[in-house]
C-alpha cells in the first residue's frame, strides 16, 4: 500500500476548493489501494478460485481418481486402464481445444464434430478411393477443415449472426455433405492400412511400463502445449480473451475484433481436421457415422474444465482436465458395473455444477 | 446565433498560435440526423479544454472524430497544423492521441499490465519475438508498474491483478495511466468522473492536473459543471452539432455556460466562433 497523497504533488497549483468541498480537507486521499478488509473464508475460496480457474477441475479429477480407486480398486488404478482413459479422451481433447478457442470469444461451435467427420471422410476417400498420395489427401482434409471454419467465421463476423445459430446450421450442412461425399459408406480399416498408412499413423501404439499409449495421445498433448503457448504468451492470445470479455473495449483498444474472430473460427476448423486424423488413427476405418457425439462432448469438456460460456475465461489445461474428468467418471462407473445410463446422469450433474460454480466465481468483487 | 466567419477566439494568454489539435467544418450525418454540422475545434498546447453541451449536441461525434473512432463525412482535422486523416482509433493512437473512454475500454478478466498494453503488446527481442511471437511480459509489467507509480496509483504487487477485481476509481486510474503513458500529444477524457463518488472524483481531477503538468494538453468532456469550472482553462460549448463559443471560466459563471448550452442565452459576438 502506498499513501497516494505523499507521492509527488503536481507542480501546477491545485484548484481552489469550492465552499461545498471544504469538508473534503479531511478526506481519505487513498484511492487506488487494494482492499485489505478481512474476508470471510468463503470469500477467500471465491478469490482463490477466481485467480486459479483450473483449480476446481483439478480437484474434481483428483477426487474422481481417488474415489474410483477406492471403489473399484486396483483394476481402475492399473497403468493399462489409466492409459486407456487417455486414449479414450484423445479425440474429445483435440476437439475440445478447438471448442475452447471459440468459447473464450463468447461464442460456441456446434459444428466441430461434423467438421471433424467430414475431414476424415475427405482424407480417407481421396487417399483410398481416389488413390491420391496420402500426404496430399491429408493436406486436402486440413484445407476442408479450415474452409469449414472460414464459412462459420464469415457468417459470424460479416453477417453478424449469433455463433449458436450459425454453427447449428453448418452442423447440419457439414453432416449432410459428409453423407453425400461418403455415399454413407465406411472405408474398411484394411483398405486404409494398405493405401494410406499415414492416415492411421496416430493410432500406432507405444508401450511404456505396461501402459499403452498411442501417438495420438502425444499428439493431443503437443497440441495442448502449442495452443497454451499461443493463448498465454502471444498478443493474439491476449486479444482473444479481450474480444470475448468485452468486444467494444477491445475494438477501442485498437484490436481488430473481426479479424481475430474470423481467424479463431478458421483455427478451430484446422484443429478439427487434425482431430479427424487422430480419429482415423483411433478407429482405423473411415466412417461417416463416427464421432457423432463429439459436438456436445467437446462443450461438456470445456464447461467442466472451467471455461465460461459468457467469454473471456477459460484455459486449454482446464479443457484437457475437463475431458479427463469425463473419461475417468465414465470408465470408473463402467468398471463399477453401473448401468451406462448412470454415466450420462453423472456427466449431466458435472455440467450443471460446473456452470453454477462459474456463475458464483464471476461474482467476485474487490 | 452569430454567423460571422472571422475567427475571433479566446486564446490562453501566452499560447503559441498553432493549436496542437484542431478541426474545421466537420460534418457527420446518420441518415437524416446531422450529428455534426460544420463543427470547429481548437486545442492549444498545455491546456485543459473542457467540452460541454446538452445531450445530443454532438459532443460524442466530435470526440469520436478526433480520436479516430468515426470518420467525418466532410471537414478537416489538423495535428500541429498538418492536415491528417484518422481511419481508425489505431491511427489516432499512433499520432499520439490517447482517449479515456467513458466505458474505459478495459478488458475485465485481463490483468492491469495486460490492459495497459492491450493492442500494443511488446515482443521479446530476437527470434523469440519475431518467429515465436513471444510477449515480453517482464518488460511490460515493469513499464506498467512504473507508469502507475509515477501517477501515485498503484501498489507494486498488484500489477497482475485482473481489472474486474478493482473498484471504479481504480479502474479509472488504470485507464488514465494508460492514456498518459502512451499519449505523446493529446489526452482525451470522456466523462472521467461520471461513475465515481465524491472522493474518487477528486482524485481523478488531481490526476488530470497531474497529466497536464507533464505538458500534455487534455480535452475533458463532462456534464459536471463544478468539475469543469474548477480545472478547465477554456470551455468549448457545443450546441446543435457545432461549436457555439469558447469561454474563459474566470469570466463566466456556471449559469452562463448552462444558458449558452441550452440556447437560453446567446454569447456575445467576440466569443462566437
Amino acid at each position: 500500500m502506498t499513501d497516494v497523497s505523499s507521492s509527488g504533488a503536481p507542480p501546477s497549483g491545485r484548484p481552489a476548493k469550492q465552499a461545498f468541498e471544504q469538508v473534503l480537507e479531511k478526506r481519505d486521499n487513498r484511492v487506488a489501494e487494494f482492499d485489505v478488509t478481512p474476508k470471510s473464508p468463503l470469500q477467500r475460496v471465491q478469490h482463490f478460485l477466481h485467480a486459479n480457474p483450473t483449480a476446481v477441475p483439478a480437484i474434481v479429477l483428483l477426487l474422481g481418481i481417488v474415489g474410483f480407486s477406492l471403489i473399484v480398486g486396483g483394476r481402475f488404478l492399473s497403468s493399462f486402464n489409466l492409459s486407456l482413459i487417455i486414449q479414450q479422451v484423445t479425440i474429445i481433447g483435440i476437439i475440445g481445444i478447438a471448442q475452447t478457442l471459440i468459447v473464450i470469444t463468447a461464442g460456441i461451435d456446434l459444428s466441430v464434430g461434423a467438421i471433424m467427420v467430414l475431414c476424415s471422410v475427405v482424407m480417407g476417400k481421396l487417399a483410398v478411393t481416389m488413390g491420391l498420395p496420402a500426404p496430399l489427401a491429408f493436406l486436402a482434409g486440413i484445407g476442408v477443415g479450415g474452409g469449414c471454419g472460414a464459412i462459420n467465421g464469415v457468417l459470424v463476423t460479416r453477417l453478424k449472426l449469433p455463433p449458436f445459430i450459425v454453427t447449428l446450421g453448418t452442423w447440419s450442412i457439414f453432416f449432410a455433405l459428409n453423407l453425400w461425399y461418403s455415399g454413407s459408406e465406411t472405408i474398411r480399416s484394411q483398405d486404409v492400412a494398405k493405401a494410406a498408412p499415414l492416415l492411421q499413423f496416430l493410432g500406432t501404439p507405444v508401450d511404456v511400463l505396461g501402459a499403452r499409449f498411442t501417438y495420438g495421445s502425444f499428439f493431443m498433448l503437443g497440441l495442448v502445449a502449442l495452443v497454451w503457448y499461443v493463448l498465454n504468451r502471444t498478443a493474439f492470445g491476449r486479444h482473444l480473451y479481450a474480444v470475448g470479455d468485452d468486444p467494444a473495449a477491445a475494438e477501442l483498444a485498437g484490436i481488430r475484433t473481426r479479424k481475430v474472430l474470423f481467424s479463431v473460427y478458421v483455427a478451430a476448423g484446422v484443429i478439427c481436421a487434425l482431430g479427424a486424423w487422430a480419429l482415423i488413427g483411433r478407429i482405423g476405418s473411415v466412417s461417416p457415422q463416427a464421432g457423432q457425439t463429439a459436438n456436445l462432448d467437446s462443450i461438456t469438456a470445456v464447461v467442466i474444465g472451467g471455461a465460461s460460456l459468457f467469454g473471456g475465461r477459460g484455459s486449454i489445461i482446464g479443457t484437457l482436465i475437463g475431458a479427463l474428468i469425463v473419461g475417468v467418471f465414465r470408465n470408473g462407473l463402467a468398471l463399477s458395473g453401473v448401468d451406462v445410463l448412470w454415466q450420462e446422469f453423472t456427466v449431466g450433474i458435472l455440467i450443471i455444477v460446473a456452470v453454477a460454480l462459474d456463475q458464483w466465481i464471476r461474482k467476485v468483487s474487490a | 446565433m452569430s454567423t460571422q466567419s472571422t475567427l475571433t477566439e479566446l486564446k490562453p494568454a501566452s499560447a503559441p498560435l498553432t493549436p496542437v489539435l484542431s478541426a474545421r467544418g466537420l460534418v457527420k450525418r446518420y441518415g437524416r440526423v446531422t450529428a455534426m454540422d460544420r463543427a470547429d475545434f481548437d486545442l492549444y498546447p498545455g491546456e485543459i479544454l473542457a467540452v460541454i453541451g446538452d445531450n445530443g449536441a454532438g459532443k460524442s461525434s466530435l470526440i469520436k472524430a478526433l480520436s479516430g473512432a468515426l470518420i467525418p463525412d466532410d471537414g478537416e482535422i489538423r495535428l500541429d497544423g498538418e492536415v491528417t486523416r484518422f481511419a481508425s482509433p489505431m491511427d489516432a493512437q499512433r499520432a499520439g492521441i490517447e482517449t479515456v473512454h467513458q466505458s474505459l475500454a478495459l478488458s475485465p478478466s485481463l490483468s492491469i499490465a495486460d490492459n495497459m498494453f492491450l493492442g500494443r503488446e511488446m515482443r521479446r527481442p530476437g527470434v523469440l519475438g519475431s518467429v515465436f511471437r513471444m510477449l515480453d511480459r517482464p518488460r511490460m509489467q515493469k513499464i506498467a508498474r512504473d507508469k502507475l507509480s509515477e501517477l501515485g496509483l498503484m501498489t507494486v504487487q498488484s500489477i497482475n491483478q485482473p481489472v474486474e477485481t478493482l473498484s471504479g476509481g481504480q479502474r479509472q486510474g488504470v485507464a488514465v495511466a494508460r492514456a498518459a503513458a502512451f499519449g505523446s500529444r493529446v489526452v482525451i477524457m470522456d466523462e472521467p468522473t461520471a461513475a465515481l463518488g465524491v472522493k474518487e472524483s477528486r482524485r481523478v481531477l488531481e490526476l488530470i492536473l497531474d497529466v497536464r503538468s507533464r505538458g500534455l494538453p487534455i480535452v475533458l468532456i463532462s456534464h459536471n459543471m463544478p468539475h469543469v469550472f474548477e480545472i478547465a482553462d477554456r470551455i468549448h460549448i457545443h450546441r446543435l452539432g457545432r461549436r457555439l463559443c469558447v469561454i474563459d471560466p474566470k469570466n463566466h459563471t456556471m449559469s452562463d455556460a448552462v444558458a449558452f448550452m441550452t440556447g437560453a442565452k446567446t454569447p456575445a459576438e467576440e466569443l462566437a466562433a
